[in-house]
């Protein structure tokens, strides 16, 4: 099975006179949850962006499965199999949901016309969702009326339904309640199984601790550890990210 | 709608309820009908055209100085006008997605530079700023079979607007609920961004709707062009508002991501009636403007409910 490893060597990224990344190397692997931690400002937006595509760094070798990479835009990371899911961006809550689930991924049922397979699409939104434990009988309903752990879930499925092998999840589960966090966190650590290589973006340690099986630490645009699960403690993480 | 509707056929009794009366608020509303079609798609991805009215009295002087002044068939000088005014409309939409500033702004601004122009260039070339005789001019009749003929039924002549009407209206719905681009619409103006990271090209939507209500706007020019044979700078005239509240009446959010064609035709239709319905009942026509003032606000109230009621989070 191809693992679709993230190798990062020495990545630099300014803005203007704002040094935002100096020298980041990283690997990440699949069927392994990697957890990027920092706080607000420290890069991990910045790092993102460039795993997904949205910009290119300004230095530095990005390689997926030992292919170096250059993307144009998001789209063409999408296309190399990189999804990532946004907090705030991932669904949009006035479209229904297999509106949302096939948004840019339309199911044709006529070439020309460009004609939507609406009973394709409607069947296919349940099915993917109910492999996520989430039973939706009308997925005509407006994606508003999910909860919010139901929407990153629904953003999720969608990504791996469309051959997502690389999935990046930004802040998951911040704007969520206790409940409807746990019913995410349960659904990612599940992707492990798919032998999908998730990068978790976050800045709630003891979570990313619980899911984790690497963690790299950002501080000021620099990385300033890497840990295996084994070698280190939630308590130790919080040391290093507060000292 | 049906309130509406029935409300006037009991007060104006006298002659609303005839064939004769619905054509013509048929006749009103197929106009303006096929103008909110535009507006509406539009708006539904997130923008507004202030500049449609100004297009209709720019396509209907364009094509009456073509035909009268510059002795081009009618076919010609109308298949012209819509090169300029589509340019125009892809101009409207260009500099709205590369400044990013609001529609709003930019197509008022489209809307006073398009009658000023269309003003002062009449009045260099034939010192007036209305003109007639066009119906002399070569190809007219042609013109004039496609845009305003009638269809005899039950011994009153319907002018065959209100069926393009219907069939805009049929074609518009298709797109917007059965096909990919429609899709895309609701998500751009629902959320732009989103949209663009799922891929969807905004930027190309946007601008490919502004030629659409441009496109309206000639469609219209050219029915009215070869209904009263002569054109004048200030057709048009506030139209653009009259498009917007049909949109809003029939359920379109002022914010983007949320409309229906079939509501905004049924909006230019309670306006056909009202506007009709009124001189049936025998009020003062005046009361027109703020009958449809109440129902914009109201439209609007409506909408805002819905809208927080589905888009919290």
């Amino acid at each position: 099975m191809d693992s679709n490893p993230i190798v990062l060597k020495k990545i630099y990224k300014n803005f203007g006179n704002v040094e935002a990344l100096k020298d980041i190397s990283m690997k990440t692997n699949s069927g392994e949850i990697n957890c990027i931690l920092g706080d607000n400002g420290a890069g991990k937006s910045t790092l993102v962006n460039i795993i997904s595509g949205v910009f290119p760094p300004d230095k530095g070798d990005y390689r997926i499965n030992n292919k170096q990479v250059g993307f144009l835009g998001p789209h063409e990371a999408i296309r190399a199999g990189i999804s990532t899911v946004y907090q705030n961006l991932a669904i949009i809550p006035i479209m229904n949901i297999y509106r949302n689930f096939f948004l840019g991924n339309e199911p044709l049922k006529n070439e020309y016309f460009k004609t939507i397979d609406k009973k394709f699409a409607i069947d296919t939104t349940i099915k993917q969702l109910k492999r996520f434990d989430i039973n939706i009988e009308d997925p005509k309903r407006s994606a508003g009326t999910l909860s919010g752990g139901e929407r990153q879930i629904l953003a999720i499925a969608r990504a791996l339904y469309f051959g997502a092998k690389i999935l990046i999840l930004d802040e998951p589960t911040s704007a969520l309640g206790v409940k409807e966090s746990n019913k995410v966190v349960e659904q990612i650590f599940l992707l492990k199984e798919q032998n999908i290589n998730v990068i978790l973006v976050s800045h709630n340690i003891d979570q990313a601790f619980m899911l984790g099986d690497k963690f790299f630490i950002i501080k000021n645009g620099e990385m300033v550890g890497q840990f295996d699960k084994l070698e280190t403690s939630a308590k130790s993480l919080r040391t290093i990210l507060e000292k | 709608m049906l309130f509406v509707w029935v409300f006037f056929a009991v007060f104006a009794h006298n002659g609303f309820l005839s064939v004769q009366g619905t054509k013509s608020y048929l006749e009103v509303s197929s106009e303006i009908g096929i103008l909110a079609i535009g507006v509406a798609l539009l708006m539904i991805s997130g923008e507004f055209d202030l500049s449609v009215g100004s297009l209709i009295g720019f396509s209907s002087m364009s094509l009456s100085l073509l035909t009268v002044e510059a002795n081009l068939t009618m076919p010609a000088a109308s298949l012209l006008t819509l090169l300029m005014v589509i340019f125009i409309g892809y101009c409207n939409g260009m500099i709205v997605v590369k400044s990013g500033l609001p529609s709003f702004i930019i197509t008022l601004g489209s809307l006073f530079m398009i009658r000023g122009f269309t003003i002062a260039v009449s009045k260099i070339i034939i010192g007036r700023t209305q003109i007639g005789g066009i119906e002399e001019s070569k190809g007219f009749s042609v013109m004039a079979t496609i845009f305003s003929n009638s269809l005899t039924i039950s011994g009153t002549d319907f002018p065959i607007s209100i069926f393009w009407w219907m069939l805009f209206g049929v074609l518009g719905y298709f797109l917007l609920k059965h096909t990919q681009l429609g899709n895309w619409i609701f998500a751009t103006g629902a959320s732009q961004e989103s949209a663009k990271l799922m891929g969807i090209p905004v930027k190309k939507v946007k601008i490919s709707l502004f030629m659409l209500t441009a496109f309206c706007s000639w469609f219209i020019a050219v029915t009215q062009v070869t209904t009263f044979g002569g054109a004048d700078v200030l057709r048009g005239e506030q139209k653009e508002f009259i498009a917007i509240i049909a949109a809003v009446i029939g359920g379109t959010l002022l914010t983007g991501g949320y409309g229906s064609i079939i509501g905004a035709m049924i909006g230019a239709l309670i306006f056909g009636i009202v506007k009709q319905g009124i001189i049936f009942a025998g009020v003062d026509a005046d009361w027109f403007q703020v009958f449809m003032g109440v129902m914009l606000v109201s439209a609007v109230l409506v909408n805002g409910t819905f809208r927080k009621k589905y888009s919290h989070g």
